[in-house]
């Protein structure tokens, strides 16, 4: 364990690469690799990367790049890569093809807005167009959070009860371009982390089957049963996997959420990735004044945790949500998935506020006035548009 | 057509019975010699979304007595290079193949294509190609002949066939090849070539569609012969991008013997102009560039 300084990017690269080093003894590691802003550094730190037994593939595209994951994948290889914003866009029939095919790659997802116009920020509605794609999702709040969730999602992913691909998320620029200090782990103890991957569906040919051919109807929906279950079983896979990863590197990583000072809330507010550090702080000062305030922190986006965020909730009665996405047409696309598990208290108040759209800084003043409005409603309305000159 | 691989069970053939390929199909063909050529070797095959992943039928038997992967329409060169990623740094040696057709090969696949042939993937990559978007009911590919008439071209096509070969070739791959399913020593020969040479190798094959050709079933055969002799598809050979080498010349069988047994001509009946002249002009290309740029012979 050495502690030093790093960008998300560098961090992201990292783990990546120690992960794919990690699975050397038995068929490798391989990425298809493409760079778009704000992730290229991720792609350009591994193809510096001296595998043992690895390749990183320099394709002429995500879609390609996804292509090559998938290949590998079925060869028996550990799989991983790195886009952001359009790139995801241009790979999203792959994407949906890796997880209704069960390959368990791992996707660093540097948040970013789609574009046009162009715009090179932040906004998480880049990864959560794929909530449909079979992939679990966990959003990350910081570089630690950002390396330890990056090698707990290959745990969680090739674990026999999950076989599905995760994308980690953290923040463009916000994360991606800034530097913090991080525990980087040795070799070792990702070795001692990480078994040996093994795809129980890949090719082979004492056993030749088609795989990802035509099925009935009957069949379709059984394998997304099949897949339904997987994501209900990853909850209690990425706790397990929680318990091995402290006793390895001797510290505890976020899990589905992370609630704070929630207990004896009436008001909590909503918010993933590095806004919810802001509003921690918010959170913070508020109390201090006595307000009984409290936030939670979604990490887990896919399977949408609902019972443990509905336990987090308690007995507050007003929650607001802040949503660095937007859906036209709806609105925030978490505020969706919690009013869906709120869908049995009518008691609570629930209000979505569109905040950070493109890159805006959410600054504690933003928070503050969500907060203040949400205090005063006496009933919810459509999403509120919170601008960041609020 | 005999059963080709008499010595293994059928199970272990790469095309199996039970395949839903429609009579008179190209593919039958083609899939059997290729499995001749290979004899007990046993390949990958990478199929996009196309008529050849049809031809494995519904899950969870398959017409591939080989382990396939079916991939997404523009997919199969760059899922067959995470394969050979995979294989080759664990010192596997089976073939990894790509299955495709026209449309996945000169359109909307021509990206990925160009860039595992730029990288130089240890693939071998087979078109099938019937010269239409046979799967989706006969639509417009860039690989169909001018004149020929498809659902989306009901007047006749009005631009000439995509020269991939001549595409491929210009990425300098180890080999290209045309394959004839009229001209078996021909083909096996090639696919043998191709399974020794190094690298990304690039075989077309003309695949007669019966039902979007509007041709007998029992004709293809004879209907890929007469596509050879008239000229119309040329039997040659690319070596490193550069070397040519032509297998068959033209022996002045008439274009009209071929666009008379098939439907899709039928606006070209009675005139066959515009498709002697792309085969007039094909001929010039390649006549200057085996006499300038011979292969060696080997």
């Amino acid at each position: 364990m050495s502690r030093t300084l790093a960008t998300g990017n560098h961090v992201a690269g990292h783990a990546l690469a120690l992960a794919g080093e990690a699975n050397r003894n038995a068929r490798g590691c391989c990425a298809g690799a493409y760079p778009i802003t704000p992730q290229t550094e991720i792609i350009e730190y591994l193809s510096g990367f001296e595998f043992t037994r690895g390749k990183i593939v320099l394709v002429e595209s995500e879609h390609s790049a996804m292509g090559v994951c998938m290949g590998a994948a079925l060869a028996g290889a550990r799989t991983f890569t790195a886009s952001s914003s359009n790139g995801l866009a241009y790979m999203t029939e792959n994407i949906f093809a890796a997880g209704y095919y069960r390959l368990p790659t791992v996707m660093i997802a540097v948040n970013r807005t789609l574009g046009p116009p162009w715009n090179i920020w932040v906004d998480q509605g880049d990864s959560l167009m794929m909530r449909d794609a079979a992939w679990l999702q966990l959003y990350c709040d910081s570089h630690q959070d950002l390396l330890d969730t990056t090698l707990l999602a290959f745990r969680v992913a090739e674990d026999p009860r999950v076989m599905l691909p995760v994308i980690v998320a953290m923040d463009g620029f916000v994360t991606s371009h800034t530097q913090m200090v991080v525990d980087l782990p040795t070799q070792e103890q990702v070795d001692a982390f990480l078994p040996q991957c093994v795809i129980p569906h890949g090719l082979k040919h004492d056993h030749p089957a088609t795989f990802g051919g035509l099925t009935w109807p009957s069949e379709t929906e059984l394998h997304r049963a099949e897949i339904q279950q997987a994501m209900e079983a990853s909850i209690p896979v990425l706790d397990e996997a929680r318990d091995e990863f402290e006793d390895i590197f001797g510290r505890r990583p976020a899990g589905t959420l992370e609630a704070f000072e929630t207990e004896d809330a009436e008001t909590i507010l909503i918010a993933c990735n590095t806004m919810a550090r802001t509003l921690h702080n918010v959170v913070i000062e508020r109390r201090a004044k006595g307000e009984k305030i409290g936030m939670i922190r979604t990490k887990l986006f896919r399977p949408f945790p609902r019972e443990e965020l509905l336990a987090a909730i308690g007995s507050a009665k007003r929650v607001g949500v802040m949503d660095r996405n937007h859906s036209p047409g709806s609105g925030g696309i978490f505020w969706l998935e919690i009013a869906a598990t709120l869908r049995e208290r009518p008691d609570v108040l629930l209000q979505d506020y569109l905040v950070g759209l493109g890159g805006g800084d959410v600054t504690p003043d933003n928070i503050n006035a969500i907060i203040d409005d949400l205090n005063h409603r006496t009933s919810a309305s459509e999403p509120e548009w919170k601008d960041n000159t609020a | 057509m005999s059963a080709t691989t008499p010595s293994k069970p059928y199970e272990n053939h790469l095309l199996r019975p039970g395949n839903t390929n429609c009579a008179g199909c190209g593919m039958s063909v083609g899939l059997q010699w290729l499995d001749e050529a290979l004899g007990d070797e046993q390949p990958v095959l990478v199929i996009p979304s196309c008529c050849g992943i049809v031809t494995a039928g519904a899950f969870p038997t398959s017409g591939y007595g080989v382990p396939t992967a079916a991939t997404t329409f523009a997919s199969s060169p760059a899922v067959a290079t995470g394969i050979t990623a995979v294989t080759g740094m664990n010192d596997i040696d089976n073939p990894v193949i790509c299955w495709a057709g026209d449309g996945g090969t000169y359109d909307i696949g021509l990206a990925a294509l160009s860039a595992a042939a730029e990288r130089n993937e240890d693939i071998i990559y087979i078109c099938y190609d019937n010269e239409i978007y046979g799967n989706t009911g006969g639509q417009r590919s860039s690989a169909t002949p001018v004149g020929s008439t498809t659902t989306t071209t009901p007047t006749g096509k009005t631009e000439g066939k995509k020269d991939i070969m001549a595409i491929m070739a210009a990425h300098r791959i180890s080999y290209a090849a045309t394959l004839s399913i009229g001209h078996r020593e021909d083909f096996l020969r090639k696919i043998k070539y191709a399974r020794s040479a190094k690298g990304f190798r690039f075989l077309l094959m003309l695949s007669p569609c019966p039902t979007g050709w509007k041709s007998e079933p029992d004709q293809s055969t004879e209907l890929v012969e007469i596509a050879v002799r008239s000229g119309l598809f040329p039997l040659y050979e690319i070596f490193d991008g550069v070397r040519y080498r032509i297998n068959q010349r033209p022996d002045n069988t008439a274009i009209e013997s071929y666009t008379s047994q098939q439907r899709r001509f039928r606006q070209l009946w009675g005139n066959t102009e515009k498709l002697q002249s792309y085969i007039d002009a094909q001929w010039h290309y390649l006549d200057g560039m085996a006499t300038v740029f011979p292969a060696k012979d080997k």
